[in-house]
């Protein structure tokens, strides 16, 4: 059994704690995220998502119910060392950019942590490297792209060594290519590293790289699974605000015409196969 | 309202030592009533077009005609303001304009402001927030009480309150979720059937520019490269590679799958539906032969 | 309409005025603005002059940029400069007409008020477009940094001058894109009265501000999830390093101020 990292346990939350007509914005919500897991939580705008990111590391504490980082609950008094664990990255690449270029961005934390400066200098080109953007080191931030300014904010999260890297909604603002390089930037270092990654989107695309899927609605959760189990509900996804995979859409699509297939198929690949051998290979 | 840009070219901060030239010769016809996607990556230029296509921008060369109206870099206009009532755009994040008291009071800004009578403004805004599917009690409240999808919709409402006959839509669904994004996309094509708008779709995605658009009209390094409808611009794969483009997602599809069987589906199939429909087709066909 | 706007400005460069340590360029244009008071005829005035020359041809940027800087300010160099001219009323008399008579010796001040101006515009201009803002608050953090013991926040000012010169592109950035969305609502604000033009602002500034608001919020709490708890037990990661060339255009300035002594009058 792999260790325990994240857990919510009946966790409920309102902003609007005098007024009780308002429905919480999260509603007695548990779930365990164990590590290096790559857990995606989706949901549509206003699902709570968000605020579970908040209840995360400490922005927001829970009215009801108990948030445990590893294994302790978060208070006010482990809060500072909850986070220099945890690596955020939010959704607007322009308003997280602290520092006046590239690498005084990705060094804004090790500041904050007393990082002695040689160790400094070495982590801010380590983590630079490993997001592919060492060349812009010293590129101030209305010269680069969203993308780019969100791998930045992904060099300043891991320069910190975190064991968690959280990422809020960090690719919804961007353009396809920025979203890609994004994506592409957190699989690596979920292949190079133990990095236990949380990402929290309403993109399916992002939702399929992860190893399990938490679905929120209404500010509860609505299902807990791997990304197979999600996409097998089909309709129910829909109607919940949701886009189903490319091929499963097709796939639902030609059932419909009357063409029969062995499963609503989550891959391209598996699609054409299934194709292939039941209706084109004779 | 025809849309004509004459060897277009568009450089920012002119004469300093920034300037940035974001358009070469851009020659494009957006004909009345057509719905024009212009495709391309960030910094191609394309933003840059938008904001010439209602004279926020005068281009440093070259000439404009929208409708009756010329825009040229020395030329003086008085129609500017015409254009811009006949000429609407909804921004990226269109809600960051959103400034009045009320939802209702927002809506109204850009027609009072084009001498709209106030009676009629109301009219169109009630009846705007109830075609954008918005509750006829957000009226009332602060633009900046609403959730960000709400406020979305009000700021189009903003826009289409003027009643534009051509509309310019700069990746209107941007940040939104999923069925945020389908329903508004389909509006704006109900819209521009229901109305006769002429449709500029600023966008990335290939996918809507597909299943939308009439024409096509594709960016790079700010030149307009490559024009046609989506049949013909999705008809070479290699010409999108060179500008760093991929095809929909159907289309790619339906090369593997032809791939696959060695044999061609009668069209390029720019939905899901459509593809869903003809490899049924095919399917059918085999089966029976 | 934004986008022209050069002064204060950084340019990209190598030369030797760019590398030189932001304190001993901050240090050094504060002298220079003392030691251009030591000038008071033509042969001391025209050393600065040179002099001024001198720093600008070192500095590679092109005479252009200065020039373009200098714009927001020559309407201030003439009035100053006219200002002399008719009311000091000393020496010869050079001119008269109707009731305006211009002496000698006004035009003499006129002439050294706009040399002096010129120079200090110049090198300022020259400080902020060689030196990367992070650097002159680096520079200045470090050179007020005695100010602590009397309870100065020299952290925090340094921080929020980072941070505001950070935003600065963001904002007019977002400016021009609320300003070019309510144009294309229709609101006007370069024609009408003073009153129509003001109203047509609030249409620009509330957005604005909501957005500022917005981000700060944003940014306060990326600041936080990164640990930011103010300047205690913090490491940094810029260091100024004061290198012989500093020292050198130090003593450049006490050469300098050495011939100006000696060739006054």
């Amino acid at each position: 059994m792999k260790r325990e990292i994240i857990s919510l346990q009946d966790v409920t939350f309102t902003y609007a704690t005098d007024d009780s007509n308002v429905r919480p914005a999260l509603n007695n919500v548990s779930y365990t995220i164990y590590e290096s897991q790559w857990v995606a939580i989706v949901g549509h705008n206003g699902s709570g998502k968000s605020t579970l990111a908040r209840l995360m590391n400490g922005l927001l504490f829970p009215q009801t119910g108990t948030v445990r980082v590893f294994g302790e609950t978060l208070n006010e008094q482990n809060l500072w060392e909850t986070r220099s664990q945890m690596g955020m990255v939010f959704q607007n690449p322009d308003n997280q950019f602290v520092g006046a270029t590239v690498q005084d961005d990705v060094a804004f934390a090790l500041e904050n942590n007393g990082i002695p400066f040689e160790e400094m200098v070495e982590r801010v080109e380590a983590s630079l490297a490993k997001v592919n953007m060492s060349e812009f080191m010293n590129s101030e931030p209305h010269h680069l792209s969203g993308g780019q300014k969100q791998r930045v904010a992904i060099a300043g999260a891991i320069a910190l060594k975190p064991k968690i890297l959280l990422l809020d909604e960090a690719t919804s603002m961007l353009d396809p290519q920025g979203r890609e390089e994004v994506l592409a930037t957190v699989r690596q270092l979920k292949e190079e590293t133990d990095l236990t990654v949380i990402s929290i989107t309403h993109d399916l695309e992002e939702a399929l790289l992860a190893d399990r899927v938490i679905m929120m609605n209404q500010g509860e959760k609505y299902v807990e699974g791997t990304p197979e189990e999600i996409f097998q509900k089909g309709q129910e996804l829909v109607d919940l605000g949701l886009d189903l995979p490319f091929a499963m859409n097709i796939s639902r699509l030609l059932r419909a015409q009357g063409i029969p297939l062995v499963a609503d198929h989550m891959s391209e690949e598996e699609l054409v196969n299934d194709l292939w051998t039941s209706h084109f290979n004779k | 309202m025809d849309i004509t840009l004459q060897q277009v070219s568009y450089a920012y901060a002119k004469n300093t030592p920034f300037e940035k030239r974001a358009l070469f010769d851009v020659d494009l016809h957006i004909a009345s009533g057509s719905y024009q996607a212009i495709i391309g990556h960030t910094g191609s230029g394309k933003s840059t077009i938008l904001q010439h296509l209602n004279a926020l921008l005068k281009p440093t060369d070259g000439s404009i005609n929208i409708g009756d109206v010329e825009v040229k870099a020395d030329k003086k206009n008085k129609q500017l303001r015409e254009v811009r009532q006949k000429v609407g755009i909804v921004f990226q994040f269109p809600e960051h304009q959103l400034f009045d008291e009320t939802v209702l009071k927002d809506i109204m800004f850009g027609p009072m402001n084009f001498g709209v009578p106030e009676v009629e403004a109301k009219r169109r805004a009630i009846e705007l927030t109830q075609l954008l599917g918005l509750p006829e009690e957000v009226l009332e409240k602060s633009p900046f009480d609403l959730s960000g999808g709400q406020m979305r919709r009000v700021a189009i409402a903003g826009v289409l309150a003027m009643n534009p006959k051509v509309l310019v839509l700069d990746e209107p669904t941007a940040g939104l979720d999923p069925r945020g994004r389908k329903e508004i996309m389909d509006l704006f094509y109900t819209l521009h059937k229901e109305k006769g708008l002429t449709t500029v779709l600023v966008t990335h995605s290939m996918e809507d520019a597909a299943r939308y658009a009439d024409q096509i009209a594709i960016m790079h390094n700010g030149k307009c490269v490559l024009e046609g409808t989506p049949q013909e611009i999705f008809a070479h794969e290699e010409r999108l590679t060179e500008f760093r483009l991929e095809l929909p997602q159907s289309v790619r599809f339906q090369k593997k799958i032809e791939q696959m069987i060695g044999k061609k589906l009668p069209t390029i199939c720019l939905t899901e539906e459509s593809l869903a429909e003809e490899l049924a087709q095919l399917i059918k066909k085999e089966r029976e032969e | 309409m934004l986008e022209k706007m050069i002064f204060g400005r950084y340019i990209p460069g190598d030369s030797f005025i760019h590398r030189l340590d932001a304190r001993a360029k901050l240090i050094f244009v504060f002298l220079f603005i003392a030691i251009v008071f030591i000038a008071n005829n033509w042969i001391t005035y025209g050393v600065l002059v040179v002099f001024t020359f001198l720093i600008i041809r070192m500095s590679k940027i092109r005479l252009y940029f200065l020039i373009n800087g200098l714009k927001p300010v020559v309407i201030l160099i003439i009035f100053t400069f006219l200002l002399h001219l008719i009311f000091t009323r000393e020496g010869d008399v050079i001119y008269h007409w109707k009731f305006i008579t211009i002496y000698e010796e006004g035009l003499r001040q006129g002439i050294f008020i706009s040399i002096r101006f010129f120079v200090l515009v110049i090198l300022t201009s020259i400080l902020t477009l060689t030196t990367t803002p992070i650097s002159i608050t680096d520079a200045l953090e470090t050179l007020l940094n005695p100010l602590k013991k009397w309870k100065l926040p020299v952290h925090e000012l340094a921080l929020m001058m980072s941070i505001s010169l950070r935003f600065i592109p963001t904002l007019m950035d977002e400016t021009d894109k609320i300003m070019k969305a309510q144009m294309a609502r229709g609101s006007d604000m370069t024609t009408g009265s003073l009153k129509e033009r003001m109203n047509a602002i609030v249409p620009l500034l509330i957005p604005l501000f909501v957005s500022a608001f917005k981000r700060a919020e944003d940014l306060a709490t990326a600041m936080e999830v990164r640990g930011y708890k103010g300047g205690e037990g913090r490491t940094r990661y810029r260091k100024l390093e004061w290198e012989l060339r500093d020292t050198i255009t130090m003593f450049s300035l006490v050469v300098l101020a050495g011939v100006l002594v000696f060739l006054r009058q």
